[in-house]
């Protein structure tokens, strides 16, 4: 790098620390999400929350929240690249912590032609209230079948519960056959 | 019959099946890497046990956290226990749950509604 580069790339760094401090991140990584890298962050961020004395209860929420987000990652998130180089199983995830709670997000690309099937199990989800997710999650165990990545359609049934919120996502445009998903959940700390 | 003895790690829980003793018993986290292939043996073993059963058969569960993908092979096991009881065996599940942990509590109950099995429900006090 020259000197302007260096200068360039130290003010981006800067710029990227300061922009995590304004949005609370405590925990962000952009790659492929494997099951160390699932148990690592869960253990990072239960040990975090232990030392700040969160409740048993907000510690339980995060770590099921943590670990479905991780795992949809992991399991659904499609490929992108050239055809030589292709990334599949990647993903952003980050971890912010609000006052009043924490949020997990996380951003991965997604194949246009699954768009409008995952559109209709997360609105569905969000139509329910408690009765109706605990009934459609025992429906679901039920009949679902374990996929051959090991997903039972099981994640979101299941964040929707943990957090008793709507799910939060929106599709961005990459390119003609792809979006970016982005999914956020938040877990209130005062329970 | 060969016993089945898995010690817990942090993402796997201790399986104890040990029908010459009496104790059959799940406890601890499930998140395995691969749950079909940690479940496997288990519902193996299972099958097997149903072909030669003791008299009475108390099943326990103490986990203090699974993830969804777990949640249903625990039901395909549990599904294991309504064969065996339809086949007219005494079976029994003991749910334990840590006293303030609702959700784990739910879970039970909600397995509890899915299959035909006589459910305990036990409430512990994390040491």
């Amino acid at each position: 790098m020259d000197k302007k580069n260096v200068k360039g790339f130290l003010e981006f760094v800067y710029d990227f620390y300061k922009s995590m401090k304004a949005h609370e991140i405590t925990l962000v990584y952009e790659g492929e999400i494997t099951h160390q890298i699932t148990k690592a962050f869960t253990s990072l961020t239960e040990s975090n929350m232990a030392k700040e004395e969160e409740s048993n209860t907000v510690q339980k929420k995060v770590f099921h929240v943590m670990v479905e987000c991780l795992q949809n990652i992991s399991k659904h998130a499609d490929s992108f690249g050239s055809d030589d180089f292709l990334f599949a199983g990647r993903g952003i995830f980050m971890v912010s912590k609000a006052d009043a709670e924490y949020h997990v997000t996380t951003g991965n690309v997604i194949e246009n032609s699954k768009i409008d099937d995952l559109t209709k199990i997360l609105d569905h989800i969000n139509t329910l209230d408690k009765e109706g997710l605990k009934e459609l999650y025992k429906t679901q165990m039920r009949e679902g079948r374990l996929s051959e990545k090991g997903g039972a359609g099981l994640g979101f049934i299941d964040i929707a519960r943990k957090t008793g919120r709507k799910l939060h996502y929106h599709f961005l445009p990459i390119d003609d056959e792809t979006h970016f998903f982005i999914l956020t959940s938040t877990i209130s700390r005062n329970e | 019959m060969e016993t089945i003895k898995i010690m817990g790690t942090d993402d796997t829980p201790t399986v104890i099946l040990d029908a010459e003793n009496d104790i059959f018993e799940i406890s601890g986290r499930s998140l395995p890497e691969d749950v079909t292939a940690f479940y496997d043996p288990i519902l193996n073993w299972l099958d097997e046990y149903a072909a030669n059963p003791n008299p009475k058969t108390i099943f326990t569960f103490k986990l203090v956290y699974f993830n969804t993908a777990s949640s249903k092979l625990l039901l395909d096991i549990l599904m294991k226990f309504e064969e065996m009881r339809e086949n007219g065996l005494d079976v029994l599940i003991k749910w334990y749950y840590p006293e303030d942990d609702e959700d784990m509590q739910e879970a039970g109950e909600e397995y509890a509604d899915i299959v035909d099995v006589p459910f305990e429900q036990v409430s512990y006090t994390l040491s």
